[in-house]
């Protein structure tokens, strides 16, 4: 077990091509690290300079103390979980998991027992000498668990392990892997775009955009203070709703933020947490809430100052709760690169941009609301639970 | 409702009318059987070279082979027992193993580690080498003969088994890395590198690695190879080695004796169990899918 620490790492390709700029990063100890981020972010990168795969072009990575730059991949004392599993076709099972003892010559009794227990761990030993081809999706994952975890090595660096699982193996094998990691306590780096497996695996989380470490956090923290626009947007499901405003001050130095023709009142409190908020009075910002922040007035009462009304233009039922997207009367020309890497990303934000003077707002209501595509729908807001973000950066006004 | 065939849901076959099923089995019909013919012609020639080694040789002036089939009693192992006792073609036949073995062990093992290099490893003036190597697939080799015969007298092979050996890894070489190159790229790179997390160096990955997967490719290339310098006449003739290989000794029974079918016959079929032997034990190595369970 090893800390491992990047300082300013940098990676840039033959061709000019920069895949991840000035990375810095401590990791302790046991931690479950987890890079996440949209395609082409860097994190493969950053993972793959740490296994030694990818030359290092800037900065310094060491594992424990020692400085591993220049170290081939074989001495890092590191293993990895590919993202295609990368089992030897022709070796068993048995030899599969062995490989790695077996190169370094580690006595036969021995590597026969590293492997059985490694299997017993997984549940493979049924399976040890079948080769890959005869072994369903879940069970080559685990084969390839199984050669990390045989050579008991410092760190563990997983490369996007699930993604070729169907939904519910991704699940199963999600919680396996985080027990595997109690269990061990060996630390490790996870490489997801997913952001349901960044949360629950993570000790901390580490969110990516165009090679740049955008905010590191534990995932709670990562939910509530997103640090950037683009944090906000990327983690939670459904993402954030961004609004834009501007901000009022009274003459009782009451706040409140103009939405299109709507006002918001902003809570004492909530100033007292982002003071910052000050600066800008009368100038446009980004509000943003979270879908679960938003219910159904109809179930509450109306609260004054804290509503806001929109259509209901897609109604989902998910059981637990009713999933409401609504259309609010607010235009809105955002140009934010933020928002625009957002958009690339999914689908399902480009829907959340604003278009012909409408911004779309998800909302989670109580599957007791009653509302149907059509209605006018009176929002209430935990307005103690805005974010806002400054529109030319995209920076988050005022830490929690 | 539409107008689209109804379809067989487990199978998924579509219904065809009568006319169409007929027409399609008879259309397999006729395939196999030109099939058949064709096998059939291809192989008349070797099966009526067998037929004549085995007549007795006083038989040949009264008519072809095809008479012995009606006349079994013409049928005789004494060829054979002839031939084997002539040492000039069972020496020969050994010197062709001498020259065919080595020819084709050496292009198959150096073939496979330049295939290696130029698949996966990297190195300045990588592209222009292959490039290079793949340009000499045209050079024809008569155009190489009579320098190559000047090196070899100045280097002191003239006339030995090496030269010929050497000439048929030289030019066996081009092809084999070019085919081999093409096929371990193919081989994904997330492997490799598994390989080398797990602690393998370049040697390793290519003994445990590379060359077992490689397998059917390697097969192939053995089997081509093989066959090229067994069934060579020309490179034999013009190397003129002391110990002359089958072809050699088998073309000079044509000119000493005219038509000495007795062993003629039996001589060319021995010369062709070999390499067809050699074809069916490399068979096994010709598996679909090797990669199968890798990745994904």
């Amino acid at each position: 077990m090893a800390t491992m620490a990047l300082s300013h790492v940098g990676k840039v390709y033959e061709d000019g091509t920069r895949a991840v700029t000035d990375l810095s990063l401590d990791i302790v100890d046991g931690e479950f690290l987890v890079f996440v981020g949209p395609s082409g972010c860097g994190k493969t990168t950053a993972l793959r300079m740490v296994a030694g795969l990818e030359t290092i072009s800037e900065g310094e990575v060491r594992i424990g103390s020692r400085l591993v730059n220049d170290v081939p991949p074989r001495d890092r004392d590191v293993a990895m979980v590919f993202q295609s599993y990368a089992l030897y076709p022709h070796l068993s099972v048995r030899d599969n998991i062995g490989f790695g003892l077996q190169l370094r010559k580690m006595a036969k009794v021995e590597r026969s027992n590293r492997v059985e227990a490694a299997a017993q761990v997984l549940g493979l030993t049924e399976y040890l000498d079948r080769k890959p081809r005869n072994l369903s999706g879940g069970q080559r994952q685990r084969v390839a668990m199984g050669r990390a975890i045989v050579r008991q090595p410092q760190a563990f660096l997983m490369d996007e392990p699930l993604s070729n699982l169907d939904a519910k193996l991704r699940v199963q094998m999600r919680a396996e892997i985080g027990r595997l990691q109690r269990d061990l306590a060996v630390t490790t780096i996870y490489v997801t775009h997913d952001q349901t497996e960044a949360m629950t695996l993570g000790h901390r989380v580490a969110v990516m955009k165009k090679g740049v470490l955008q905010q590191v956090a534990p995932p709670q923290e990562l939910y509530d203070s997103p640090v950037n626009l683009f944090v906000a947007g990327f983690i939670g499901s459904p993402a954030m709703n961004l609004l834009s405003g501007t901000l009022r001050r009274d003459e009782s130095n009451d706040y409140s933020v103009d939405l299109g023709a709507q006002t918001l009142d902003l809570p004492a409190a909530l100033l007292r947490r982002r003071p910052e908020l000050a600066r800008f009075v009368d100038q446009p910002i980004f509000v943003g809430i979270r879908p679960e922040d938003i219910d159904d007035v109809a179930l509450d009462g109306p609260i004054p100052g804290r509503t806001l009304v929109g259509c209901a233009e897609l109604v989902e039922p998910l059981g637990s709760d009713l999933v409401v997207h609504l259309g609010v009367d607010l235009p809105g020309a955002w140009n934010n690169d933020d928002l625009d890497e957002l958009a690339r990303d999914t689908e399902a934000t480009i829907s959340r941009l604003p278009s012909q003077g409408r911004t779309a707002v998800v909302a989670r209501f109580s599957p007791r609301s009653a509302v149907a595509v059509g209605d006018l729908v009176t929002m209430a807001l935990d307005t103690e639970r805005l974010h806002f973000f400054e529109p030319s950066t995209g920076l988050s006004v005022g830490a929690l | 409702m539409s107008a689209a065939p109804p379809s067989d849901i487990v199978t998924g076959a579509i219904n065809r009318g009568f006319a169409a099923r007929a027409s399609a089995r008879l259309g397999g019909g006729v395939l196999r059987l030109v099939l058949i013919v064709v096998a059939l012609l291809w192989l008349l020639p070797t099966f009526g070279l067998l037929v004549e080694s085995l007549r007795d040789p006083a038989q040949f002036a009264n008519g072809g082979w095809w008479n012995a089939i009606s006349h079994p009693a013409q049928l005789t192992t004494g060829n054979y027992t002839a031939l084997l006792k002539n040492h000039a073609i069972t020496g020969s036949f050994f010197n062709t193993i001498k020259i065919t073995v080595p020819a084709t062990v050496a292009v198959v093992l150096i073939g496979s580690a330049a295939g290696y290099a130029f698949a996966w490893l990297e190195f300045p003036g990588r592209d222009w080498l292959f490039l290079l190597i793949v340009a000499m697939l045209v050079i024809p080799i008569q155009i190489a003969f009579v320098p190559v015969v000047k090196l070899f007298g100045s280097a002191g092979l003239t006339g030995s088994i090496l030269s010929v050996i050497l000439f048929h890894v030289a030019f066996g070489l081009p092809f084999a890395i070019f085919l081999l190159r093409n096929f371990f790229a193919g081989i994904p790179r997330d492997l490799l590198e598994a390989a080398r997390m797990d602690g393998a160096r370049e040697g390793r990955i290519f003994f445990r690695i590379v060359l077992p997967l490689g397998l059917p490719a390697i097969a192939s290339l053995g089997i081509f190879q093989f066959l090229w310098v067994w069934n060579d006449l020309l490179v034999a003739l013009i190397f003129q080695p002391k110990s002359e290989p089958l072809t050699f000794a088998l073309a000079s029974q044509t000119r000493q004796f005219g038509s000495s079918i007795d062993v003629l016959a039996p001589g060319a079929f021995l010369s062709l169990i070999v390499p067809l032997a050699v074809f069916l034990g490399f068979q096994r190595f010709f598996v679909q899918g090797v990669m199968a369970g890798s990745v994904k």
